[in-house]
């Protein structure tokens, strides 16, 4: 199968920016998500030149401001402790919320069930985020929540 | 297009160009003596000025030439702003720009340093040049190389004419060409 060739960098940009910005705001709130947003956009321009095709760009921009939250998250609490906001705009639990819930899960499960439930990415853009198929992705996030039901009820 | 504010749009759009990854910077000047010019730099100089252009196709062939990474930039082209505003309103007779000339054939290469020497205000002919990269039955492949330089009004193939004195041709429009040699002094 033809995979997509490599846009320029500024479609890509121009084609996410609202997305991710408009994500990162739900999750980190208006102030924070400024400098998240301009770090994301940063990581994807370091990463753009290797990339070998333009497939599942969405997805691929979209775990890296996953992954920039994360780490900006770590940066702000290094010790772990664990702040909900309540009442947040999004009905997806913050990734605040889930990540620590998933520790213990093998990381593509844990990767696969944080886009699926935490940012409600499709499992097409899921599998391409984590380097497999549709099919894999959706059965690595059913494995990660089967694993967490039984750990829960252990 | 995008939900995101100017001010953070511009603030990561110079914060990219600082951090030396871009393939190319851009910007569109849209309102200069000879029309819209877009303007690229590369981290090693001037690569491209085009006229009239329409940015899906540059976007898309700076990208070839150069790489992907591709981002308009107004603040990385200042330099090269500065000069061309110095140049159309008369006050700069040479450009003070590294160029970046990278993928062209060997024989563009060696055409194009030889119009970088032909001075502000000066005319030469597509036989002239040719001549003077040692291949004197090359006007015609001289003019080829004229019509598609990337650098145009800072590599001055508007300074080429025929052998009759006629303008001939140029890639931006004979009246761009006519413009220029005009503020030069070239044509009165």
């Amino acid at each position: 199968m033809a995979v997509a060739a490599i846009p320029p960098f500024e479609r890509f940009y121009e084609a996410h920016n609202g997305e991710v910005l408009a994500f990162l705001r739900r999750r980190a709130g208006r102030d924070r998500a400024d400098d998240l947003f301009q770090e994301t956009f940063l990581r994807a321009l370091r990463a753009y030149g290797r990339l070998e095709h333009g497939d599942h760009l969405r997805a691929w921009v979209m775990t890296i401001a996953a992954n920039t939250l994360v780490d900006a998250a770590r940066r702000d609490r290094p010790t772990g402790e664990l702040v909900v906001e309540p009442g947040g705009e999004d009905p997806l639990p913050a990734f605040e919320e889930l990540a620590p819930l998933t520790d213990g899960l093998p990381p593509k499960e844990r990767a696969a069930v944080v886009l699926r439930y935490g940012y409600a990415l499709d499992y097409d853009e899921i599998g391409a985020a984590l380097g497999s198929s549709e099919d894999a992705a959706r059965q690595a996030a059913s494995a990660g929540v089967r694993r967490l039901r039984k750990e829960k009820d252990a | 297009m995008t939900g995101v504010p100017a001010t953070l749009d511009a603030r990561f759009r110079a914060a990219a160009a600082a951090t030396g990854e871009l393939d190319v910077a851009y910007d569109v000047l849209d309102d200069t003596p000879v029309g819209k010019l877009l303007v690229g730099v590369s981290e090693r100089g001037l690569c491209s000025v085009h006229f009239d252009p329409d940015p899906e196709r540059e976007l898309e062939d700076l990208a070839r030439r150069f790489g992907p990474r591709v981002l308009r930039s107004p603040s990385a082209i200042d330099r090269a702003r500065l000069e061309l505003d110095e140049y159309f309103s008369g006050r700069r007779h040479a450009f003070d720009l590294e160029l970046d000339l990278r993928g062209m054939p060997d024989f563009y290469e060696r055409v194009l340093a030889e119009l970088a020497r032909v001075e502000y205000g000066h005319t030469t002919t597509y036989g002239a040049l040719a001549a003077r990269v040692g291949a004197p039955k090359a006007a015609r492949a001289v003019g080829t190389v004229m019509n598609r330089n990337p650098i145009p009004i800072v590599l001055p193939c508007h300074r080429v004419v025929g052998a009759s004195g006629s303008l001939t041709g140029y890639g931006g429009g004979l009246e761009r060409k006519e413009w220029l040699l005009r503020l030069e002094g070239a044509l009165l």
